[in-house]
């Protein structure tokens, strides 16, 4: 059985591992931190947050500055999907995010059924035509 | 057991009289720990018990109940936010409650700010346990009692509750209050928040839960203190009395209750609620994956300057168990207001649960009761009662964050959700606070209610909305910017109008943030803060392959009156920060731009202050956003076609926006490509680039890398142990400036051989 556990990682409970949920890649155990099994670029801030105002003439300019901060892009090594992106301390060692309980999440998984695609919960949109009068 | 129970009565006795001397020699009732550390609903009483038994089966009858005091509790809020007259009342920043006989609060109103729901039952048990039998005080029916001090239970002193006892044939049953974001408390700063505050006695009035009201009046001689303590005496009054009308209200329609069903039904509903809720969230706990989520976000100022100061989480979740440990976060800051005490950050956790994640749960304690929080000692999430706290939003908002991102790691597995899953919602107050003598000659100090314009994080199939709510209030309002300008000297000239290009990107992007420029009009008298963090580095982050937000910062605009330009040549103003700041429109004028601690600022007429309500996080990976999408954001004006092309990579026809579908994919499929070349193996990646200590050139507050035994306090050289960190104090960066002038002229002066005119020591 597998686990969907985020968008784009899920985990063979079988096999123990992280695997791609979009090219089926196996990313490393399950028992381990699924980042060290991807690709990591360190991004300048300016390619994602551009200095709306003049970076030459200014201080603050809505990019971040980039010796304050690190944009940590994790990609699939199969894909290259960008699976997680970590906003970091400068120089700071990126975050073991989720370390899971294996054994656990196979008891707990042995009493539900398999899902293909995750739950997303109640709608709360308003069905218009019904209150439109 | 071998001791024989006449021991133990002599032991009992002993430890009566001790108690006793104590309680009569304390010289001073200060914050409680006992009550302070204590956020769970308190144990299950005898008469409790004894109620639940006679009524719990009648699952009607306490349905029934429930559904009345919650209809109460949110009539007498709207009540406050139709009557108030502060303008976080108008706006909603506001609750109504009904606190059980314990003190803990069991029914709170749906709407309005859900961090005092976590917040208010600590002033009740300071109540309880001491003006109860206190013979100068006592308890009453009829009597209110009013507190705002953050110490002892709440958000910030900018926030007065009023709380009142309610009694069935001279028995004590339950309690009910009423809290508001008032605003003025007689700070040194205007508006009840200053970011100047290097004391808790900077912060202006601190009330410790007191009785102001006798036989449903506000006694005068107590009323006149408050009001001449405070820069907004008129708004004092007038809050007080909406706040016990709305309590009244509630005492009332609790009292229907109690003429129908009896005391013995309501506290059985009470508890019956208080316990079936907690039993529903350890169930819901157990249903997410047992692991550790690891987040931390960080603050990129003290609002005083500019620093890195690290709030750091490790979320456990075992079983029916979920801790949120703080380790590793940064010290309390001794001189700087932007600490919290315990509860504020408690509460804000809370409010995550009851906004984002549980929000079908009927509002009060119990949904927050059964969570574990671990917080350094003496840190800026748990700071101690000689720390000041006005702006302790700043860290609380973080905490709101790092329980966001975490949980939502949580729930994407979980089979049964109540809300979607969600990138972090934008979490700080970008907005004008504002002071001064208005045009009726009024003094006043608040601020204004686009602080509720935060944009909402992406949701795991739909874009996040802009300017949607505050991440402390899921209903709240912006207000209308007319009726304000009838009370204010200055206009909002630019308001509402998204700001192009600063959307946190992601195959869902994050709703957005829009521009404010505000100029004052009508008053010589007149000026402006802002108080929040994120002009460096964001402080919050993305999900799943979603990015964060950019940075936010002050722009303004000096020696211009741009009422003039407005009346003599219209055409030279523009409607946005970026036509403003890069073209310079103004001649002879001075622009410049500041991090968003901008302390109290006297303004003059027709000068600029420009600042953005921030974006939501994104999620997912941009080039699997769908292209129609990007389209319409272009449409709209939230990107330009040459950013979307950059972001997304959506090959498009920049005059007529058609996407060619073909050439996107290709585009795409190459930039994966791309990133599998320039993408570094993670062990490599380390190696290159995780240094062992924080950047020597940065101040930079808290634990770095995985090492919890030590905390940075400002430097590499200041190492604490966290257990203890002790005091830290800033140095003030106008005195930080003055060195640096001083020993450029000492340079200058020894280059020319020009002396000090006065070189005596
Ligand atoms: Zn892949």
């Amino acid at each position: 059985m597998k686990v969907l556990m985020t968008e784009y990682l899920r985990i063979d409970l079988d096999d123990e591992n992280w695997e791609c949920r979009v090219c089926d890649h196996v990313v490393g155990p399950a028992r381990g931190n699924y980042k060290e099994g991807l690709l990591v670029h360190h991004r300048d801030p300016a390619d994602i947050h551009p200095p709306v105002i003049d970076r030459d003439k200014y201080r603050f300019t809505f990019c971040p500055d980039g010796d304050w901060v690190n944009i940590l892009e994790f990609y699939c090594p199969n894909c290259g999907t960008q699976m997680e992106v970590e906003y970091a301390l400068p120089g700071h060692a990126p975050l073991y995010d989720m370390e899971v309980d294996l054994d656990a999440l196979k008891e707990q998984w042995s009493h539900r059924e398999e899902m293909l695609e995750p739950s997303t919960g109640p709608d709360v949109s308003v069905d218009r035509h019904q209150h439109n009068h | 057991m071998n001791k024989k129970s006449t021991d133990i009565e002599v032991d009992t006795q002993d430890q009566k009289l001790v108690a006793k001397f104590l309680k009569e020699t304390t010289l001073f009732l200060g914050p409680d720990p006992e009550i302070m550390r204590d956020h769970t609903i308190l144990p299950c009483t005898e008469h409790e018990a004894e109620c639940l038994e006679k009524y719990a089966d009648d699952a009607y009858l306490m349905s029934s109940i429930r559904d009345r005091l919650s209809a109460a509790a949110d009539e007498g809020y709207e009540m406050v936010e139709q009557m108030g007259a502060a303008p976080g009342a108008k706006w909603g920043d506001v609750i109504t409650g009904i606190y059980s006989k314990s003190g803990d609060l069991t029914i709170g109103s749906a709407g309005g700010v859900l961090i005092f729901s976590a917040l208010v039952h600590h002033p009740i048990k300071f109540i309880i346990k001491n003006w109860v039998d206190e013979p100068t005080v006592g308890v009453s029916e009829g009597d209110g009692f009013i507190h705002n001090d953050s110490r002892y239970g709440n958000v910030h002193n900018t926030d007065q509750s009023m709380i009142l006892p309610v009694f069935h044939e001279g028995e004590l049953v339950c309690w009910v209050a009423s809290t508001v974001h008032e605003g003025e408390n007689g700070a040194i700063e205007p508006g009840g928040m200053p970011s100047m505050a290097e004391t808790p006695f900077d912060e202006g009035l601190k009330m410790s839960p007191f009785k102001v009201v006798e036989k449903y009046q506000i006694k005068r001689d107590i009323l006149t203190f408050l009001q001449n303590s405070v820069r907004e005496p008129k708004l004092q009054y007038e809050d007080m009395k909406v706040k016990l009308f709305a309590c009244m209200r509630l005492e009332k329609r609790i009292k229907e209750v109690l003429s129908s069903d009896g005391p013995e039904a309501l506290t059985a509903c009470l508890r019956y609620t208080n316990e079936s809720v907690m039993t529903e969230v350890r169930r819901r706990i157990t249903e997410w994956p047992d692991m550790t989520v690891r987040t931390y976000v960080t603050m990129d100022s003290t609002l005083r300057e500019n620093a890195l100061i690290k709030v750091n989480v490790a979320v456990i979740k075992k079983g029916d168990r979920l801790i949120f440990d703080f380790t590793g976060s940064s010290p309390e800051i001794t001189n700087r207001a932007i600490n919290t005490a315990l509860p504020g950050a408690k509460g804000m956790i809370a409010q995550a649960f009851l906004n984002h994640i549980w929000p079908d749960l009927p509002r009060g304690q119990a949904a927050f009761s059964p969570i574990e929080v671990i917080t350094p000692n003496c840190s800026i999430v748990d700071a101690s009662v000689n720390a000041p706290n006005s702006q302790s939003l700043m860290s609380i908002f973080c905490c709101f964050t790092v329980a966001q991102h975490a949980a939502a790691k949580f729930l994407y597995s979980v089979p049964q959700k109540y809300t979607r899953v969600l990138s972090p919602w934008f979490n700080m107050i970008n907005t004008f606070i504002w002071g001064g003598v208005n045009q009726h000659g009024e003094t006043l100090g608040n601020l204004c209610a686009d602080l509720n314009g935060m944009g909402g994080g992406a949701r795991m199939n739909l874009d996040g909305e802009h300017a949607l709510a505050p991440i402390f209030a899921s209903m709240a309002d912006i207000g209308e910017q007319e009726m304000n300008e009838e009370e204010v000297p200055f206009l909002q000239l630019v308001s509402k109008k998204m700001t192009t290009n600063t959307q946190a990107p992601g195959k869902y992007r994050g709703g957005m943030g829009y521009t404010m420029i505000v100029s004052t009009k009508d008053s010589d008298q007149w000026g402006f803060m802002t108080t929040a963090v994120g002009s460096k580095t964001p402080a919050i982050q993305g999900l799943f392959g979603g990015y964060a937000c950019g940075s936010y910062p002050l722009c303004k605009v000096e020696d211009v009156d741009v009422y003039d330009v407005l009346l003599n040549n219209p055409g030279q103003f523009k409607h946005s920060i970026p036509e403003i700041m890069n073209e310079e429109p103004f001649d002879n004028a001075k622009y410049s731009t500041h991090h968003m601690g901008l302390g109290f600022d006297l303004s003059k007429r027709g000068e600029l202050y420009m600042i953005s309500q921030g974006s939501g996080g994104g999620y997912g990976d941009p080039y699997e956003r769908d292209p129609a999408l990007v389209i319409q954001d272009i449409e709209e004006s939230l990107i330009t076609p040459e950013w979307a092309m950059k972001i997304y990579k959506v090959v498009l026809d920049e005059d007529t926006l058609i996407v060619d579908q073909e050439e996107t994919k290709k585009l795409r499929n190459k930039e994966r490509e791309i990133r599998k070349k320039q993408g570094v193996p993670y062990a490599k990646f380390v190696k290159q680039h995780v240094q062992q200590e924080p950047p020597a050139d940065i101040p930079f507050y808290g634990s770095w890398n995985s090492d919890y035994d030590v905390v940075y306090a400002g430097s590499r050289d200041d190492k604490r142990d966290p257990k203890n960190p002790g005091p830290i104090y800033i140095t003030n960066p106008r005195d930080v400036r003055i060195a640096e002038l001083e020993s450029e002229l000492d340079a200058v002066r020894a280059q020319s051989g020009i002396q000090a005119t006065d070189t005596r020591k």
